[in-house]
Parts: structure tokens; C-alpha cells; sequence
């Protein structure tokens, strides 16, 4: 094992921004996945039919094919075709256009939107309906008693779920290294490229997203012990084989 | 222009089929592979014996923090490597080339497994105590405690999980095409490379993947009814 190489500027320079930009990237995508996830569950719950199942067709084809075929789908198969829309490459936003970051953000957002979305879903259909009655008794209109009541009750019910949704976002990042952007895999490839080491650089990142991984499972447990009303897992365990 | 791509995709048709079916048959391997893996790592994660018990956990913990895709990369070179150092040890100097079927699988069920332990954990777990007691209080043996109690009590449990599984893991055999192996997302990249119509081909791979994981759905759906039997509708 040589580890050498992380004393030579040049390539902690790869890793932070690797590191940066993959934070960067779980925080923008989870933020906008998470609104687009309560969005298409309401669209499901009480939008018109048509909506509804349409809402119910995207989530389907989504949670059904690879990310990393997403990935490429909207990279080079919709990116790919975007120049050629008139006025396209002289409008504002063609610089985002052009940045493998946007792609990256919008795969996963539209994922994290369409499993997420299953799970509010459910966890909005399990809110008692004598909570929402009461609301309704009260008098509250109907966006207070979404957002004063329903959401709150709903994201409570799931939050253990969105735990590991969260986990599952930040471990699928490496997958933007095939799209040419900077995230953690692509620095330790690139340290690979030019030390000829096979696995250190590898390791290392493996080692930075186990820590990751265990400061993503702190901070949500952090914010469920936070969440008023919040019931503490059952953490009961019993041993069973061999008897 | 549109009869040029339509010749494209017909072209690419039979090696896009034949990638779809090396993906089956890697996915297929694999999951037999990790559901054995997924049994052995329950069994030592609910072992009375601390340091069995500590490496089933270490398993499931370590790689399931590791990306999977991350994981694949480290696998796949370290696979080949392992084994040769094996042989060398062994006495054996020939250098073996792992094929990247087997590697692709190897790498697949190992991760596979891990989850497969946690699903399992959980629904061995799930199953009344009193049943296995009533099981050794009939005086079976521990083999036939577990394959005529322990399965058919946990399967119900366990089948969520595992169809869950299986689509992601269906889905993951696109990871294997970054490390260079012909699946149909290697195929499909490959077409699409060549014709530049990235659009068609990639949405034909996502076709392809999507069809796989409804059809699966619906098997699990019939497999599930099955191990349900007898038990009052949910």
C-alpha cells in the first residue's frame, strides 16, 4: 500500500474538488428531489386522472430502468439534441447546458423525485384522516392543513425511509464520473491515470464515502430526534439460530 | 434521415438482444449466487458466536456504505489479482485471465449477498419464536428445522425484499459496462456511438431494462400469492 502521493498538492487539489462537488451535487439534487418527490405524490393522490396517471406512468418507467442509462439518456441522447434547437447555444442558459453538473443534478433529482414520491405517497395515505377531519374542524383552509398538518404528519410516518433514500442518492454520485464530471471516483481515477497505483486511490474514496455514509446516517437521525412527536425506532433485537 | 436511422436501429437489433440476454443470464447467476450468500451472512449475523457474528456484520455494513458502482471497479481488478495470487500460493504459475462473465457475476453476487443478508436477518427475525421452539420441542434436526420451518416462515417476510433486490440488481448489470464487459448497456452505448444517435439507442436500452423489471414484477407478484397461501389477506 502506498499512500504517498496524497502529500503532493496536485492531487488533494483533485480530491477536494471531488469531494466538493459530490456534496455539492447530493445537496442540490436531494433539495430539488424532495420537493419534486411531495409533488408528484400529491399529483397521484388528488390531482385529475389523467394527471395521476401519468404522474403514475413516469415514476413506473423511472424506478424501472438504470440510473446510469438515465444518465446518458439525458447527457447525450437529450443533451446531444439541444444545439440544434434554434437559439439554443445563443440563449442565457446554454453555459448550464453544456456542464455535465446539470445533467447530473437533473437525473438524480428526477430519481430521487420518482422513489421518494412512492414513499410520501404512502406515508400521506397513512395519515389518519381524523388528523385532516380535526384540521378541516378547525376551519383551516386547505393548503394549511397540506402544509400545517398533512406534510408534517407524512414526512414524520417516513422519515426512517428518506434515511435510506438519502443513502442511496449520495452512493449512486460516482456514477457521474462516466459523464466526465469531477466527482470522487473520477479524481481517484485520474490520481490512477498518472501514479499507476490500482487500488490506493480506490481505496481511499471508499473509506471517504463509508464516513460519509456513517455522518449521512448521524445527521437524519439527528433531524428525526429533532422532529416533534417523533417515535424512537424500535431498537429491540433478539437472537434466534441456533437456538 | 429517418429511414438512415430506422437501418440504425434494425442493424443494431440482434447484438442489442443478445446484450439483453447476457444481462439475464449475469443477473439470473448472480442473484442465485447472492441468495446463498445472503443465507450464509444471516445465519453468521444471527450466530450465537461473537467473532462469526462480528463478520457477518462487518459483510453487510462495509459494503453496503461502499457505492456499488465504486465497489464493481475495486472487484473487478482485484478479482483477477486475488486469484492469480491464490494460484501462485498454491503452487500453480500459470496466469489465469478471469473471463468477464464470471468477474461481472462474482462481483454482482458478492454485493447482492450483502444486502441479501439484511433482508434475511429481518425476516428470520420476523417469525414467531414459538414456532421454532414447537420445532425443537418435536426434537428436529437443525437442517430440518431450518429448510421445514425456518424457509416457509420467513419466505413471506423475505419476498419484498427480495424482488426489490432483484430489480436492483437487474438494474446494477449496467454498472458492469464502465469496467469494459458486453452487456446490453455496453451494446447499446456502442450503437449508439457509432450511428451518433444517442437518443433512439439509449432510449431503446431503457425500454429493454424497463420490460425486464415488469415482467420480473410480475413473477415476484405470482410468487408471492404462492408463499402467502393459507395466510388471512393483508
Amino acid at each position: 500500500m502506498d499512500f504517498s502521493w496524497l502529500s503532493d498538492p496536485f492531487y488533494q487539489q483533485y480530491l477536494w474538488t471531488g469531494f466538493v462537488n459530490t456534496l455539492w451535487l447530493v445537496a442540490v439534487s436531494g433539495t430539488l428531489g424532495l420537493a419534486l418527490a411531495v409533488a408528484l405524490a400529491l399529483a397521484q393522490i388528488q390531482g385529475p386522472r389523467p394527471l395521476a396517471m401519468l404522474v403514475r406512468g413516469f415514476t413506473t418507467v423511472i424506478r424501472g430502468t438504470p440510473l446510469l442509462v438515465q444518465l446518458f439518456f439525458f447527457y447525450d441522447g437529450v443533451g446531444r439534441l439541444l444545439p440544434e434547437i434554434p437559439g439554443v447555444r445563443d440563449s442565457l442558459i446554454w453555459p448550464l447546458l453544456r456542464d455535465p453538473f446539470f445533467y447530473g443534478a437533473l437525473t438524480f433529482t428526477i430519481s430521487v423525485g420518482a422513489y421518494t414520491g412512492e414513499v410520501i405517497r404512502g406515508a400521506l395515505l397513512s395519515v389518519p384522516d381524523g388528523e385532516l377531519a380535526a384540521g378541516r374542524a378547525f376551519g383551516l383552509s386547505h393548503w394549511q392543513i397540506l402544509h400545517r398538518l398533512w406534510l408534517p404528519r407524512a414526512l414524520q410516518l417516513c422519515l426512517p425511509t428518506l434515511t435510506g433514500e438519502a443513502i442511496l442518492l449520495l452512493k449512486s454520485v460516482p456514477l457521474v464520473s462516466t459523464i466526465a464530471m469531477m466527482d470522487l471516483l473520477k479524481a481517484a481515477n485520474l490520481v490512477r491515470d498518472e501514479t499507476f497505483l490500482v487500488y490506493e486511490p480506490l481505496l481511499l474514496i471508499a473509506g471517504i464515502y463509508i464516513a460519509l455514509t456513517l455522518i449521512l446516517t448521524g445527521v437524519m437521525r439527528l433531524i428525526e430526534h429533532r422532529f416533534p412527536g417523533a417515535r424512537p425506532a424500535a431498537t429491540r433485537r433478539r437472537r434466534l439460530l441456533p437456538g | 434521415m429517418s429511414s438512415y436511422q430506422n437501418a440504425g436501429l434494425l442493424d443494431w437489433a440482434a447484438p442489442i438482444l443478445h446484450g439483453a440476454l447476457v444481462t439475464l443470464e449475469i443477473a439470473l447467476l448472480a442473484y442465485a449466487i447472492g441468495l446463498a450468500l445472503g443465507l450464509l451472512g444471516a445465519g453468521t449475523r444471527l450466530s450465537a458466536w461473537p467473532p462469526l457474528r462480528a463478520l457477518g456484520t462487518l459483510y453487510s455494513t462495509l459494503v453496503r456504505a461502499v457505492p456499488e458502482l465504486l465497489l464493481i471497479i475495486l472487484l473487478y481488478y482485484a478479482g483477477t489479482q486475488a486469484l492469480n495470487a491464490l494460484l501462485n500460493a498454491l503452487g500453480d504459475d500459470t496466469h489465469v485471465e478471469i473471463g468477464g462473465f464470471v468477474c461481472a457475476v462474482g462481483v454482482l453476487a458478492f454485493v447482492q449477498g450483502a444486502y441479501m443478508t439484511e433482508v434475511f436477518r429481518g425476516a428470520i427475525l420476523a417469525i414467531p419464536r414459538g414456532q421454532l421452539e414447537a420445532a425443537d420441542a418435536y426434537g428436529f434436526t437443525r437442517w430440518t428445522r431450518f429448510h421445514r420451518i425456518v424457509v416457509p416462515a420467513m419466505l413471506p417476510n423475505a419476498l419484498p425484499g427480495m424482488s426489490n433486490l432483484w430489480l436492483i440488481l437487474v438494474k446494477d448489470t449496467a454498472l458492469i459496462s464502465v469496467v469494459g464487459f458486453e452487456e446490453l448497456f455496453f451494446t447499446a452505448q456502442q450503437a449508439a456511438a457509432s450511428t451518433r444517435d444517442y437518443f433512439v439507442f439509449y432510449a431503446a436500452a431503457g425500454a429493454l431494462y424497463l420490460v425486464m423489471t415488469l415482467g420480473s414484477n410480475a413473477l415476484f407478484a405470482r410468487a408471492e400469492r404462492h408463499v402467502r397461501r393459507g395466510q388471512p389477506g393483508l
